[in-house]
């Protein structure tokens, strides 16, 4: 059997910098997200990203909760942010 | 229509008629994962039956693994797109864990540790179809490959076959798990490329 000492390995949230950037049109890597499992508030670019999977799994740095996910079929997408309370997007006045 | 059809190359070969529509063969056996791997030790391992009247039926390390066992070689469907053939493993049969419990359900969600999650109808499990494996290639199941012990559904996705799997509910309907609530096929049938809800 293949021993993979990185199958633990995850990626930091701008991994999702490319595939949220299909369905938003802000960055969100820069957002603010709230874990709904511990309540800490970090950078959408923290987040520890498993992207080796079926679809992309981001889970909270302190507590591994699954904050976000994200399927793409070939027609869709598919978001789940129920592990994230809320979003602090920030945006530049113009 | 013409009379040969596009793509007609002759009898194909034996690897290309074991491919389920889409797939490739690997002879890899790359590791997927939604999350970090849990390290079970086999003292702590345990895994339990419920039935939807609330009945539980456990078995820990010891008790699994002294039941008889199967050693099934089977190919391996992955949802991305790999086929990985003939591959060996020691488990016992879903049939022996099975046998004593008394259900009128139709359908499991099987738990594993972490939080993992995958739902299917329980009449995938019987028949010789499914197993819970502890041995891979001679040898024990690594941490990365669901190690201690992994649920083995091989004629569906492998998505169903879940990693460091905990325990199975009984359940009167279908209830999407970790993927197929999250745009997966309910039921994921390989040789009908059920991938995608809607295929």
């Amino acid at each position: 059997m293949n021993h993979r000492p990185d199958s633990d390995g995850y990626e930091d949230g701008n991994a999702l910098a490319g595939p949220l950037s299909e369905i938003f049109a802000v960055d969100l890597t820069s957002a603010l997200g709230r874990c709904a499992n511990c309540g800490v508030t970090e950078p959408v670019a923290r987040l520890h990203v498993y992207t080796r999977a079926p679809g992309l799994v981001a889970r909270c740095p302190h507590c591994a909760h699954v904050t976000l996910r994200m399927v793409r079929s070939p027609d869709d997408a598919w978001l789940d942010m129920s592990g994230t309370v809320a979003l602090r997007i920030p945006l530049t006045s113009g | 229509m013409g009379v040969v059809s596009p793509g007609f190359r002759g009898r194909p070969r034996e690897s290309s008629r074991r491919l389920p529509p889409g797939q490739y063969e690997t002879h890899d056996f790359p590791v997927l994962s939604a999350g970090p791997t849990p390290r079970i030790a086999r003292e702590d391992w345990e895994f339990t039956v419920t039935t939807e009247t609330g009945d539980r039926h456990s078995w820990n390390w010891a008790e699994l693994t002294a039941l008889p066992s199967e050693n099934p070689t089977v190919d391996l469907h992955c949802v991305t797109k790999w086929s990985k053939f003939d591959t060996r493993w020691q488990g016992v049969s879903l049939d022996v864990l099975l046998a004593e419990v008394e259900t009128a359900a139709d359908y499991v969600m099987v738990s594993s540790y972490g939080g993992y999650t995958t739902g299917m109808p329980l009449e995938d499990l019987l028949h010789g179809q499914a197993w819970i494996a502890y041995g891979y290639d001679g040898d024990d199941i690594p941490p990365e490959h669901g190690g201690p012990a992994r649920l083995l559904v091989p004629h569906l996705y492998f998505w169903k076959s879940a990693k460091w799997v905990h325990g199975i509910q009984l359940l009167p309907q279908d209830e999407p798990g970790f993927w197929e609530s999250l745009g997966y096929h309910d039921y994921g049938d390989p040789w009908r490329e059920q991938r995608y809800q809607g295929d």
